[in-house]
């Protein structure tokens, strides 16, 4: 087990790449913690999987380093690496049984049979197989190849790192619910450093120690659920956690005060005059409904989800979403909104901009 | 629901029933009627029963013809499906040169037979083929016209060079259907080079491969144009495959009842044959599936 670091890392599917937008992933410096489990969250084709390939030594990069511990593997192969990885689509053994396909990365490693039997009968009760381990694995449904290939993942104790590139795609979501606590109680047990990839913000919260987000193969945030959430880096990242996500309203920013098409928002910090797309980042959660003062709006519908209520509505002709408590009543001169000064970010070009204490 | 009867949807398949009538039962239907008469010319033919089968059961020729038949067909499919297995998996897997190696591939099956056997007898003759001088002028004694065993090497390899393409593009396209991610977790499994062909491209190939078998059993077995062009069946009889006999005693002798039955029986030993493979090869997959 160790350290990954990911030094000066970027790359090209291309040959020659020529300007920035040719990197599926562009230049990326980081490093994986020892023993934490990160999630590596974002949409389809932001460059994740391109990243964890990198990691287990299946993709070689374009450009830069990586380094277990304090030794540079950039060229070392999959095997050198000891790198565990489970694929978004099951991956069996088909002529084999199951016990045999999860003792198969074990008897590739010259382990001994007595610790192979061992072993192998651990991981098939840890994923509930243990009275089919004498089936052919073939004509097993997709969740029960999918728990196999999740098995050979884990079946080594001293791996690296254990990556999971969308691991849970296939599985009905019950058993999905189940398997991530058993990955969560086997990284609390071993200690293993994990990177899970998922597109899914609730998978990524709930697995995760950090989530790093990836927005157009470029991380642009890494930190825990919470500052997600309260401090998002960058206006994907407001957008794509929560849900609904993070609304961003277009305006004009001078000293403490903000302008949104004429009417002027109280801003809890000093930020000077600022240039460029300056918008407003408040999340539905710290939006209110008043009457009478704030920022007028026209309200579309209202979906109650039984926690709270969502308030879809039209601010200058833009959509905005507000969370509304559960109890709450909504009456028709329920027309205007207020913001929650404390939660209230402005971003710069996309980017979150830091005031100064007002 | 009760099913309607109209006897007028007999049209519907008559032509059907007349094609193959006329393509297949007929002539069919002929031979059997041949294999049990004699005729003593004139058109004049009496029933002999099945004189002409037991005939030919206790015929050495025919079993000699069958044994040789039996050898030919194994050394062919021993020799083509793993050389066709090897080269598909050798085959570049995309881009230019993948096209470039299909393309030279399928020239040889687009070959006509008797056009495979000519440039075989020309490429072999000692006095002007290019393999026949050239192995004389290295000292080594070919001649496939008196040579037994030059005979038998050069119609297999001959075959080979045929139909080896045949089993590689066909293993080619089971190979090409594996996804990528198998390969990826082998390598994550450190699986070695053997293990990954056995567990993983071989299983995906079976299905293929066992097409592949078939295909190529019932055509050597059947194969006439090519060894009959280069070696006329010999020397003496030692290239003289079922078919090639069954020619030289139906068309060189007429000995039109002893050919009759030997077709039958040469046909039913190809269903035979193709029924046990098929039936062991489908026992086979589901015993590891």
């Amino acid at each position: 087990m160790a350290k990954i670091t990911l030094d000066n890392l970027a790359h090209s599917y291309l040959a020659k790449p020529e300007s920035e937008d040719d990197f599926a992933l562009k230049e990326l410096n980081h490093v994986w913690t020892d023993g934490e489990a990160y999630a590596l969250l974002g949409s389809s084709g932001c460059g994740k999987s391109t990243l964890l390939n990198i990691i287990s030594g299946l993709v070689h990069p374009s450009q830069g380093r990586i380094l277990f511990g304090d030794v540079d593997v950039t060229h070392a192969s999959t095997a050198d690496r000891n790198i565990a990885q489970v694929f978004q689509f099951p991956v069996v053994y088909d002529t084999m049984t199951v016990r045999d396909n999860l003792a198969f990365p074990l008897k590739n490693r010259g382990a001994s049979p007595e610790y192979i039997a061992k072993r192998v009968q651990e991981i098939g009760a840890m994923i509930g197989m243990e009275a089919e381990l004498d089936n052919r694995a073939r004509g097993l449904t997709a969740d029960a190849k999918q728990k196999i290939s999740l098995g050979r993942g884990m079946v080594r104790e001293d791996v690296n790192a254990l990556l999971f590139d969308e691991p849970l795609t296939v599985i009905d979501p019950h058993m999905k619910w189940e398997l991530r606590t058993q990955l969560k109680s086997l990284h609390h047990e071993f200690g293993h450093t994990m990177i899970y990839v998922t597109h899914d913000q609730t998978e990524a919260l709930t697995f995760a120690d950090k989530v790093v987000v990836m927005y157009d193969g470029r991380v642009v945030q890494i930190g825990t659920p919470q500052e997600l959430f309260e401090r998002p880096e960058h206006t994907f990242v407001g957008y794509f956690i929560g849900s609904p996500g993070m609304n961003v309203i277009p305006a004009k920013v001078n000293g403490t005060t903000a302008e949104v098409h004429g009417t002027s928002v109280q801003l809890a910090k000093h930020f000077g005059k600022l240039d460029g797309k300056v918008e407003l980042g408040i999340r539905p959660e710290f939006v209110s409904l008043t009457k009478g003062e704030g920022l007028p709006v026209n309200i579309r519908r209202v979906e109650d989800v039984g926690r709270h209520k969502i308030v879809r509505a039209e601010l200058f002709g833009e959509e905005i979403n507000i969370l509304a408590p559960e109890g709450q009543g909504i009456s028709p001169d329920m027309n205007r909104i207020s913001f929650d000064q404390d939660h209230v970010n402005v971003y710069v070009n996309d980017w979150r901009t830091e005031g100064k204490a007002a | 629901m009760d099913k309607t009867l109209n006897h007028k949807a007999w049209f519907l398949v008559l032509p059907v029933i007349v094609l193959v009538a006329f393509s297949a039962v007929i002539p069919l239907m002929t031979v059997v009627n041949y294999s049990v008469q004699d005729t003593f010319g004139n058109n004049q033919f009496f029933w002999v029963g099945l004189e002409w089968f037991e005939e030919m059961l206790h015929s050495e020729r025919m079993w000699d013809a069958l044994g040789r038949q039996l050898l030919f067909s194994a050394i062919i499919l021993t020799i083509q499906i793993p050389l066709g297995i090897f080269v598909a998996l050798n085959m570049p897997k995309s881009g230019f040169w993948s096209s470039f190696c299909l393309v030279m591939m399928s020239l040889p099956l687009l070959i006509p037979w008797n056009v495979v056997g000519t440039i075989w007898q020309i490429f072999g003759r000692v006095d002007i083929g290019l393999l026949g001088y050239t192995l004389d002028a290295l000292g080594i004694s070919y001649n496939y016209t008196q040579d037994i065993f030059a005979a038998w090497v050069t119609i297999i390899v001959m075959d080979v060079w045929h139909w080896t393409s045949l089993v590689a593009l066909l293993a080619f396209a089971g190979l090409k259907s594996i996804p990528d991610a198998y390969y990826q977790a082998a390598k994550i499994d450190q699986a070695s080079r053997w293990a990954i062909f056995r567990y993983i491209e071989l299983p995906k190939m079976m299905g293929v491969l066992m097409i592949a078998i078939l295909l190529r059993f019932m055509d050597s077995f059947m194969i006439y144009t090519e060894p009959f062009v280069v070696t006329g069946g010999g020397p003496g009889n030692a290239t003289t495959l079922l078919s090639i006999d069954l020619v030289k005693m139906a068309l060189g002798q007429f000995d039109l009842g002893p050919a009759a039955a030997f077709s039958i029986m040469y046909y039913l030993v190809i269903l035979i044959i193709s029924w046990v493979f098929y039936t062991v090869m489908t026992n086979l997959e589901k015993k590891e599936g």
